[in-house]
């Protein structure tokens, strides 16, 4: 099975990467968020899409904020929706991961949204139901390794659609830490099918992929060059884990190169947004004059993210 | 398809209209489901005497058959630009048939508030109901097949047509 996220005749099954999802399902689950925004300000906040159904947010990993917009997203389509972080339980008893899920299907489990430390661990949940003849059984990746996070990739693309309306028109800079960063592996997958003409990578060597331009990006290791005429400026946390190795000097230092501050911010165009996917480190990759300011859409990217997950949701619940 | 013949979608527009015109609550908000209803709730705007703000509905999220038929491709956004609670509603179809959309919209409805009333209003009454719902005013009746869809459309210029689909292929109800 060379793509384990659609059915046999094309229709979404899973979400386990944006990588070689076509266009056409992508813009599907756009436009079908776009309606699940308003639900958020009515007076009853939910609509009766997943009723009777169970979502098990499975995290592996630990991740408060999209567990959390995992499970709002469910509950307002009215799932039942149970959290359970494996971290500190079944894994640590030795359980292997199929004999988990095994486990959580016999308590007729519909749906998984998993976390997961390992690059492709959805993908083998994915394809251990299709196996076993479970794949009305949805999976959701919710990051894995360093390989994709596919929701947030969507919601970072359905801001950008918000904001800036045709793809096919911008110029868009994701800065900083590329390397570790799955945020920026699902955005650019998504960001060329739907046709950016120019896409960038602002970052140190050491913290750029090798060979990441075979993704279709231009890098640049000069901020002030990368930043001209951007329509989008991407800013990627840069984890503080990884300045115990020998990538970074220092954070004072990063800041200085590729910390986004206001006069910085003035090369790109004048009406251009900024977006971090959070949690953010004030003063290491971003000022706080550019997080709270006019151009920031970093709280924005949080609202619609709960549409977007509960779109991806309907979308995968209402396939056969 | 079959031998009746359809009745003009803007005779019927004027019929149910007269139906309304002093019937319906004075300050009565009218909210059409879409697509149809949509645009049935603008031109009744106009047409109504007084003031009727317009809202719209897309049942997608409440429709009984998402089980069966998943989402549909193309959804609208529900927009209610006034406050439910203690309004005297309309809702507003193309056609009335099996109901279910009918109640799909007041499930909804009653997610944005508590309204003083709802009535409903349609162009076509094509019978075949599967729920205990009848429309307060109802611009013409009509008997089809089961199999068969009568679909709303509106021309470029703004003007209503009726048409008949074989079922499956179009909304309909």
């Amino acid at each position: 099975m060379n793509n384990p996220q659609l059915s046999a005749d094309g229709e979404l099954q899973h979400l386990l990467t944006l990588e070689g999802l076509p266009a056409e399902i992508i813009g599907r689950i756009l436009d079908t968020a776009v309606p699940f925004v308003s639900i958020a300000e009515r007076e009853v906040k939910k609509v009766p899409l997943l009723r009777g159904k169970t979502v098990f947010n499975l995290f592996f990993e630990n991740s408060t904020r999209t567990r959390t917009t995992f499970e709002i997203a469910a509950k307002r389509l009215s799932a039942d929706v149970i959290n359970l972080n494996i971290g500190v339980s079944s894994a640590t008893k030795g359980e292997t991961l199929l004999d988990t899920i095994d486990n959580l299907v016999a308590m007729n489990a519909d749906m998984f949204i998993v976390r997961h430390g390992e690059s492709g661990a959805p993908h083998l949940i994915a394809q251990h139901l299709w196996a076993t003849q479970r794949q009305h059984i949805h999976v959701i990746n919710a990051g894995d390794g360093r390989h994709g996070h596919p929701t947030q990739g969507l919601l970072d693309l359905f801001t950008i659609r918000h904001y800036k309306h045709d793809f096919r028109e911008l110029t868009i800079a994701i800065v900083g830490d590329v390397l570790h960063s799955r945020v920026a592996r699902s955005l650019i997958h998504g960001l060329t099918t739907l046709g950016t003409p120019e896409v960038r990578v602002i970052g140190p060597q050491t913290l750029l992929p090798t060979a990441v331009e075979s993704l279709g990006v231009h890098v640049f290791h000069d901020m002030r060059d990368g930043l001209a005429g951007c329509d989008v400026v991407v800013m990627l946390r840069l984890q503080s884990e990884r300045m115990k190795g020998a990538l970074l000097p220092s954070a004072g230092e990063f800041f200085k190169h590729y910390g986004l501050t206001v006069e910085k911010l003035r090369l790109a165009k004048p009406d251009a947004i900024v977006m971090h996917p959070g949690p953010m480190n004030r003063g290491v990759e971003i000022d706080s004059a550019v997080a709270d300011g006019t151009h920031s859409v970093i709280l924005p990217q949080v609202t619609f993210g709960i549409a977007v997950r509960m779109a991806v949701m309907s979308i995968l619940a209402g396939s056969r | 398809m079959t031998g009746a013949p359809l009745p003009d979608a803007e005779l019927a527009l004027g019929r149910l209209a007269d139906k309304m015109r002093g019937a319906v609550a004075f300050d009565a908000k009218l909210v059409g489901i879409y697509s149809g209803g949509a645009w049935l709730a603008e031109r009744l705007a106009d047409m109504l005497d007084g003031e009727h703000p317009v809202g719209y509905i897309d049942v997608s999220f409440y429709r009984d058959d998402y089980a069966q038929k998943g989402l549909r491709a193309k959804l609208a956004a529900t927009s209610i630009p006034f406050e439910v609670t203690g309004s005297r509603i309309v809702l507003i179809d193309d056609v009335l048939y099996t109901g279910r959309s009918v109640r799909a919209a007041i499930n909804e409805l009653f997610d944005y508030g508590r309204p003083e009333s709802i009535e409903l209003a349609v162009l076509i009454d094509r019978g075949g109901r599967e729920l205990p719902i009848e429309a307060t005013y109802v611009g013409a009746r009509l008997a089809v097949a089961r199999d068969v869809s009568v679909v709303l459309q509106r021309h470029l210029d703004g003007r209503l047509e009726l048409s008949l689909e074989p079922s499956g292929s179009a909304g309909g109800e």
